[in-house]
């Protein structure tokens, strides 16, 4: 059957002509976006220039946006995003700068993998045979070295988006790697720096990158256990502990979040400026009835409380 | 200009471990390559990596032998001793690296069984050993502060009076054709996988470093030895893991038969590669395939054991098949998969040209002779990366820096130019399936004088036709147009090759199964096969193996 792909081109050497391309393959049940994009490369349209190598999902080169959502193109086949034939539009990915067509500038990525000291630190005597470790800890390694850096989570990332200081979640899923490997020696370093700022708070916890990512790697998942590990190991001076800590409290306490205090717990009393800043944000929450004069109140605040206990006293 | 004491093209396995090498003894060493490391190939080895472990009961000897035998005594037994001996030193090291291998239930490492062994020293990461040791490596190569042209593609070698200078390189991301001078160059290219079709080579594969050392003067060794592995998805050709027969998967036929026990009674399924794989075509060619194709069937391994395991094989199966495989058997077949031959050089790594090395897949030390053993493909880019890149960064030590004539850098421009100001005619992709599609048929897992010959034959009127390929392309960003044009020109050469080599052989040794002289011919065949550019084409030369402590013997599983 014949199925159309809207592909995005754009030529640096002639930006004025971007714009999308429609091409029209030959594809069957098992056809891939990756083998329809080769036939249209190969055979119809040599000027497409895409990156793409192994076609087994192992490679990393070939993340690119198919219908809005990054996906890693050879292991998505058409009959699967396209049941009935549909156009499907190909994007290159988000939150990197297009280079030409589907290429796009892959050094900020790479620039923030070395950022998170991403080689094994071990301290102390080098054993003579191999370090002793138990199959557990390496098989739950297995699930983030699984990552291949293709880029899915990066594109989607919303906070990207926004902010492109952020580690972003591949970046901070390779530092889990080190600050999980009972080998490494730098865990506590680790963290500190994980702490800073544009480093495991600055998640908004969207889950977009663990939807993406094409390997299962679980990016959130891994920044939330490092926020914990930080906090454990006594990392509380940042708006995201304070928040969560805050959270937590009120909650507990009131069996509803008060948002008001939430915010100037999370910022800090004495901290005028951002406190300032987001004024117009408390304003308008205001007028929306966020802030009622006497707080929140769960109707059955007990009951709540009783369900932290039993959490706690696990 | 740019200059190094040693360039190392291709960051693979054995590139990535020569650029740590040269980064210790202090030399000047960097790394260029077409994709980011990352990207490499060598992400794309599953199974394992050999190592005979003597500190918990092997022998290095153990495993020498079963190399040895595995290539039907084709290999020099010297650089097999010293890979065996170096093996076990060079796993503790990719452990201190941060590999996360897999445990036994005293911590330490566990290792699985693969073909062609009887004793289990396969040491893996799942079914992603390789992908695991690329990033390790990578992650050593950026706290050696190693340099890298990320993305650049290698058109040609600067060899004056003989001698290898450095290479003429395409930055990809703009188009500029620059000179990269370095007093020793270290050829880490990897396959060729796609000079067949299918294969499950990445289209990376070109092997293009085998047609550069080839048109510098450098011959290329055992051509005609091409591994057809036994486990690969129908039509695209993509790889499932020896590690699933390794863990105990079946090989099946329409009679739902376990084959193999007719071909390797004593080994079965975990027989050398050569002998499954002729064993499945034979099967398949006789009438008792499923569609074509044999069955691999992990079902009684289990859905847990399979996910944790062999992760990977998992995905590829739901994924590129619909198949879950703790559900039902896969239709696999034998598929192109690695060349056993490829530029000649010593056990340090040097080619016959001076200045130029080599290392890993694109070399042959020859330790895999006419077949190699899975999990032997990792070892080898470890063992011979190190070496090679010790025996590089001495002869730039003592060598002079050397002024090259720019003339060449024209030369090479206009080669480029010639293709862009080509009006349209023929593309390079269609030259290329065409090519590859006739050297599956002609030097497959059966070949005979007929296949060798028809094979020989298009190849040679393809590069004639080579003179017609044009590009759509024309611009400078990213133009991957032209790289696939210049990426067939050496691939023809390697075609070429591997006919010269097929031919040669008059006997059926490891991968090269000649049903017209289907015996080994110990007495006039126990040497290599070497093809070197003579003018306009090739002349083939022989070489006698190095046999040490290993007297060939009739090869039974």
């Amino acid at each position: 059957m014949e199925q159309t792909l809207r592909v995005k081109r754009y030529d640096p050497e002639n930006p004025g002509e971007a714009g999308y391309q429609d091409y029209t393959v030959e594809v069957t049940d098992t056809t891939t976006v990756l083998d329809a994009l080769l036939t249209i490369r190969e055979d119809m349209d040599g000027t497409l220039s895409m990156r793409c190598s192994c076609r087994a999902s192992i490679c990393g080169s070939c993340a690119m946006r198919v219908d809005g959502q990054a996906k890693l193109v050879c292991k998505t086949r058409i009959s699967s995003v396209a049941p009935n034939g549909e156009t499907l539009t190909i994007d290159p990915v988000g939150n990197m700068p297009v280079i030409k067509d589907l290429v796009v500038e892959f050094k900020p990525f790479w620039d923030k993998m070395r950022a998170v000291t991403p080689y094994l630190q071990p301290e102390g005597v080098i054993p003579e045979a191999e370090y002793f470790a138990s199959d557990e800890d390496m098989v739950h390694l297995v699930g983030v070295v699984n990552c291949i850096q293709c880029g899915a989570c990066v594109s989607d990332c919303t906070v990207l988006e926004v902010d492109d200081s952020f580690l972003g979640p591949a970046a901070l899923a390779k530092a889990y790697r080190f600050v999980k490997d009972p080998r490494d020696g730098h865990q506590k370093d680790r963290l500190e720096d994980l702490n800073k700022p544009s480093g495991v708070w600055d998640c908004t916890r969207c889950m977009q990158c663990v939807e993406v990512c094409p390997k299962d790697v679980d990016p959130m998942g891994r920044i939330m256990v490092m926020r914990d590990m930080a906090m454990e190991t006594g990392f509380n001076n940042t708006s995201g502990s304070r928040h969560t800590e805050s959270f937590a409290k009120s909650v507990k306490k009131n069996g509803r979040l008060d948002e008001m205090k939430l915010a100037v717990d999370s910022m800090g009393k004495f901290n005028i400026p951002a406190l300032l800043d987001s004024a117009p944000v408390g304003l308008r929450a205001m007028r929306k009835g966020k802030f009622p004069w006497k707080g929140h109140k769960s109707s059955e605040p007990d009951k709540v409380k009783q369900i932290f206990e039993k959490i706690e006293g696990k | 200009m740019y200059e190094h004491d040693v360039l190392i093209i291709g960051a693979g396995l054995a590139g990535l471990r020569a650029s740590i090498e040269a980064a210790r003894m202090g030399v000047d060493a960097a790394v260029i390559t077409k994709v980011h490391p990352i990207r490499s190939h060598s992400n794309a080895a599953q199974g394992g990596i050999n190592a005979p472990m003597t500190d918990r009961g092997d022998e290095w000897e153990g495993h020498a032998l079963d190399t040895i035998k595995g290539s039907d005594y084709l290999a020099d037994q010297d650089a097999v001793e010293l890979m065996s001996r170096e093996a076990g030193d060079a796993i503790i090291e990719l452990e201190h690296m941060g590999v996360i291998f897999s445990r036994n239930e005293d911590g330490q490492l566990g290792a699985r069984r693969f073909g062609g062994q009887k004793v289990a020293r396969t040491f893996y990461v799942g079914a992603i050993t390789g992908s695991a040791m690329l990033q390790v490596l990578y992650e050593q190569a950026i706290k050696h502060d190693v340099n890298f042209y990320e993305e650049w593609f290698v058109s040609n070698l600067i060899v004056e009076d003989g001698v290898c200078h450095g290479v003429m390189a395409m930055d990809i991301h703009t188009g500029e054709l620059q000179m990269i001078r370095a007093k020793a160059v270290i050829m880490a290219t990897g396959g060729a996988g796609r000079v067949f079709e299918p294969s499950t080579n990445a289209l990376i594969c070109t092997g293009e470093g085998l047609g550069l050392a080839y048109r510098a003067g450098a011959p290329l060794m055992d051509m005609e030895m091409i591994q057809y592995h036994p486990t690969t998805l129908a039509g695209s050709g993509i790889l499932l893991s020896e590690a699933a027969r390794g863990e105990g998967a079946y090989l099946l036929n329409a009679e739902g038969e376990r084959f193999m026990k007719t071909y390797a009674p004593d080994y079965l399924e975990l027989a050398s590669r050569d002998v499954v794989s002729r064993s499945e075509q034979t099967e398949i060619n006789e009438g008792r395939g499923i569609d074509g194709n044999i069955h691999l069937d992990l079902r009684h391994l289990g859905r847990t054991f399979i996910e944790e395991r062999l992760g990977y094989l998992q995905e590829v199966a739901l994924e590129f098949v619909g198949v879950d495989l703790a559900e039902t058997s896969i239709p696999i077949r034998p598929g192109m998969h690695y060349i056993m031959g490829g530029i000649k050089t010593d056990i340090n790594g040097a080619t016959e040209v001076p200045g130029l090395y080599a290392a890993g897949e694109t070399a042959n030390v020859s330790v895999h002779g006419g077949n190699r053993l899975g999990a032997n493909s990792l070892l080898d880019t470890i063992v011979f990366g190190r070496r090679t890149a010790i025996a590089a960064a001495e002869f730039a030590n003592s060598a002079e820096r050397h002024s090259s004539d720019e003339s060449m850098l024209a030369s090479e421009k206009a080669r480029y130019q010639a293709l862009l100001d080509r009006p349209a005619d023929l593309r390079s992709a269609g030259i290329r399936r065409e090519m590859g599609e006739s050297m599956v048929a002609g030097i497959g897992v059966f070949r005979d004088q007929k296949s060798i010959d028809a094979a020989t034959a298009t190849v040679k009127e393809l590069r004639s036709l080579y003179q017609r390929v044009a590009v759509d392309n024309k611009g400078k960003v990213f133009n991957t147009d032209i790289m696939a044009a210049i990426e067939l020109d050496y691939m023809l050469d390697v075609a070429h090759a591997i006919c010269a080599g097929a031919n040669a052989r008059k006997e059926s040794r490891g991968a090269h199964y000649r049903t017209d002289m289907p015996d080994r011919d110990d007495e006039n065949w126990l040497k290599h096969t070497l093809v070197y550019k003579d003018g306009e084409g090739s002349r083939v030369e022989t070489l006698d193996v190095t046999i040490t402590n290993w007297t060939p013997i009739e090869r039974v599983y």
